[in-house]
């Protein structure tokens, strides 16, 4: 090695390799020297103009109240909870539009491909109309049109006097842990790996043997029984709270707001339609001869779409897919215009404006939206990886 | 999947970046009042719609008290009441707005505090409307005291001095609330309206001027319970000296005219005749007010003649001589148990 670098001297501008090094150093340090530049200068300038700078502001009161808190919240608490409660809101939003849109993606996609006239007739127009409406539109339609045109909480309608919908959301009733609550869980839990248990045992044997067992059943009855017993044997897992009226509103009990609900229906709506057109492109892109292979093998339409179609149309699916969750997430930033209180609207909202120190506030907004959405990418990319196709 | 990683990191901070360079590219444009006359026009923040304060005609044209302090200082600075260009900003945009540059004042009904005026790079200069917090609620609901309102539900707007004094009023008298929070104001009244709230609280006086937009006005009531001090300040960004006074003199000139008995009628009387040495120094015909602040010597003579004193444009926006009937109040003359007094001119 020595040797080599005293007898081939390559530092020459003559060498193409050590021109293109140098270039490229010449390059980075241009970048270096302009973000060096524009830091200095914002910083000299916020200075100048007398703004406070920094993360201190995280520590401080935040001294406002927020409508929905995941994790408890006074107002004696710092802008540093105030951020993890609207991090948290934004995620919970995310979680559920995820799982619905995928869901009413999925059906709707199917339904579209369905040789029923009228039901793929009825997906091709939900689809057209919904993908084809601002999320933003959707969101105020549902929040202003639907949710707060219900009656106020004083004529609620109410089901089985338990469930409430008014124009302050969805109240329902709360359940609290009671004395059955560990012995129901111990309980389910025990179940759940006698079920794992048993399935390996079955499947081995089958393997083995070739006889078959109702694995399915099996586990069923062992889930069901399991944890029934322990109700009878130690009294109700939880005790329920019923949410009654109370002055202005209703007290006790779970309650949905109609923010909450406008934008999950709204951004659920919305990407389910992107959704099925990508369930039904990722369907037709699976052969026809599979098709009439698995027909022929005698198996009925359920079982060729989960085992047969499905499994191949999803390696087409989940690229796009993965494309229409970041959407989802991102799209849950116009919450802003209803007031849930999620990141845009309570950090990048009203944190910056009390505090006044927007760079701070908008850079860890726009780091948390680029922290989800790479997981959720990442997450994705795992996933694809797992059912891609392998090649024998 | 590592490439990707890095691409979105370098967009990242090319946007972190691009976000200060708005910042840092503001601070050279120099000071504000030289800008201003060589651009021709003030660019002034006011409010999205804001009866009495703020808000667009049939034509197009703004009106209102807040529009009126624009226009003010654009006479005094232009010698042109009409040479202002208006920038409508919603309480959350409108700090940023000020802070980055992006209007030279902000005259949009927000409150003189402590931590804006500390650590935000800006100034206010002085009160322009003595205000108090106050709260709407449906008639329906039979609630007569703020006291009531334990367990309600309140329509706030983001971004406002209201979310911090609810929180502090309902904590320091042991009742709980729910706050919904929105971006403009017109947001908050239409959820008031439709019931997402018992409660709507915000300035009294944009609580008189909102509610007459309604659609039936008289369901609500105003609850006499005023739970704040809301002066409500024009103000300017901090470290240009020169432009920070000429905002305050704008107001102070329209203050000093009022108790003169200066108006837009008899400004021109007063020039030529009056013997008061208080009068003649404020119309420039005497003294070098104008000079000293870098401004022509009929600067507030303009004022009048164009926007009028304090209490004309008051009456004319708010009082008497407006849909709202809003009384002088906290905001009469300090010669007649108010608190407005301007400065004195000499």
């Amino acid at each position: 090695m020595h040797t080599q670098i005293v007898t081939r001297p390559r530092f020459s501008l003559a060498n193409p390799a050590t021109r293109a090094l140098i270039f490229q150093l010449l390059t980075v340090i241009a970048v270096v020297a302009f973000g060096w530049m524009l830091y200095h200068n914002t910083y000299t300038n916020l200075m100048h103009r007398g703004i406070t700078t920094g993360f201190d502001f995280l520590q401080n009161t935040a001294g406002f109240g927020i409508a929905q808190h995941l994790i408890d919240y006074t107002e004696s608490d710092s802008y540093a909870r105030v951020f993890l409660i609207g991090l948290l809101n934004t995620l919970l939003v995310s979680a559920i539009g995820v799982v619905l849109a995928t869901v009413l993606g999925f059906v709707i996609g199917i339904a579209r491909l369905s040789p029923n006239w009228l039901i793929s007739k009825l997906a091709t127009v939900y689809v057209e109309v919904f993908r084809n409406i601002p999320p933003l539109l959707q969101i105020l339609f549902w929040y202003f049109a639907v949710f707060l045109s219900m009656p106020g909480p004083r004529n609620a309608h109410g089901f089985m006097e338990v469930f409430f919908v008014s124009s302050r959301g969805l109240n329902m009733p709360a359940a609290l842990p009671a004395d059955g609550a560990w012995p129901f869980w111990a309980s389910l839990a025990l179940a759940i790996v006698a079920s794992a248990l048993m399935c390996r045992w079955a499947t081995r044997r089958f393997e083995a043997t070739g006889q078959p067992f109702h694995k399915v059943w099996a586990s069923l009855a062992l889930v069901l029984v399991l944890p029934t017993l322990s109700i009878l044997l130690w009294g109700s897992p939880v005790h329920w709270q019923v949410p009654e009226l109370k002055g202005f509103n209703f007290v006790g009990g779970w309650v949905l707001i109609p923010e909450l609900l406008a934008l999950t229906l709204a951004l659920t709506v919305y990407t389910a339609a992107f959704i099925a057109e990508i369930v039904r492109s990722g369907i037709k892109s699976v052969s026809h001869g599979q098709t009439e292979a698995a027909r022929s093998l005698g198996l009925r339409p359920g079982p060729m779409l989960s085992k047969v179609i499905i499994p191949q149309a999803l390696r087409v699916i989940i690229p796009p897919l993965t494309n229409q969750y970041l959407n989802l997430v991102k799209n849950s930033s116009l919450a802003a215009g209803i007031g849930y209180p999620e990141m845009v609207s309570l950090f990048a909202g009203t944190v910056l404006n009390q505090t006044g120190q927007a760079i701070e506030v908008i850079a860890i907004t726009m780091s948390v939206y680029l922290a989800i959405s790479i997981s959720i990418s990442m997450l994705m990319n795992l996933y694809n990886k797992r059912i891609a196709l392998i090649e024998r | 999947m590592k490439r990707e990683n890095k691409r979105l990191k370098l967009a990242s901070t090319v946007a972190c970046l691009t976000l200060g360079t708005v910042f840092a590219l503001n601070a050279h444009a120099g000071a504000t009042l030289d800008n201003v006359k060589k651009k021709g026009f003030v660019q002034c923040g006011i409010s999205d719609g804001l009866p009495g304060f703020s808000f667009a005609d049939a034509k197009g044209n703004f009106h209102g008290f807040d529009v009126d302090v624009c226009r003010a200082v654009a006479a005094a600075v232009l010698g042109d009441s009409n040479k202002v260009k208006y920038t409508q900003l919603t309480a959350k945009e409108r700090l940023t707005a000020l802070q980055s540059g992006e209007v030279d004042m902000l005259s949009r009904s927000t409150t003189w505090t402590s931590s804006r005026d500390g650590g935000m790079g800006i100034l206010f200069t002085s009160v322009a409307y003595y205000d108090g917090q106050g709260f709407l609620v449906n008639k329906k609901l039979g609630v007569n005291s703020a006291k009531e309102l334990d367990g309600a539900t309140f329509c706030i707007q983001a971004g406002t001095v209201t979310e911090l004094n609810l929180a502090d009023y309902f904590r320091s008298n042991g009742m709980k609330f729910t706050p919904i929070t929105f971006d403009t104001s017109d947001e908050s009244f239409k959820a008031l309206e439709s019931g997402r709230c018992d409660v709507l609280t915000t300035d009294q006086s944009q609580l008189y001027g909102q509610r007459l937009k309604l659609s039936v006005p008289d369901d609500f009531i105003v609850l006499p319970e005023v739970i704040s001090k809301e002066p409500l300040t024009p103000a300017v960004r901090r470290g240009d000296d020169e432009w920070f006074t000429v905002v305050r003199w704008s107001l102070a000139a329209m203050l000093n005219a009022e108790e003169l008995g200066i108006t837009s009628k008899n400004v021109g009387e007063m020039i030529k005749s009056s013997k008061n040495p208080d009068i003649a120094r404020l119309l420039g015909t005497e003294g070098t007010l104008g000079k000293d602040l870098n401004l022509p010597n009929d600067w507030a003579a303009k004022i009048v003649a164009q926007v009028g004193n304090y209490g004309e444009s008051f009456d004319r926006n708010l009082g008497a001589g407006s849909d709202l009937k809003i009384k002088r109040g906290l905001n009469a003359l300090w010669t007649q148990g108010g608190l407005q007094y301007g400065p004195p001119v000499r």
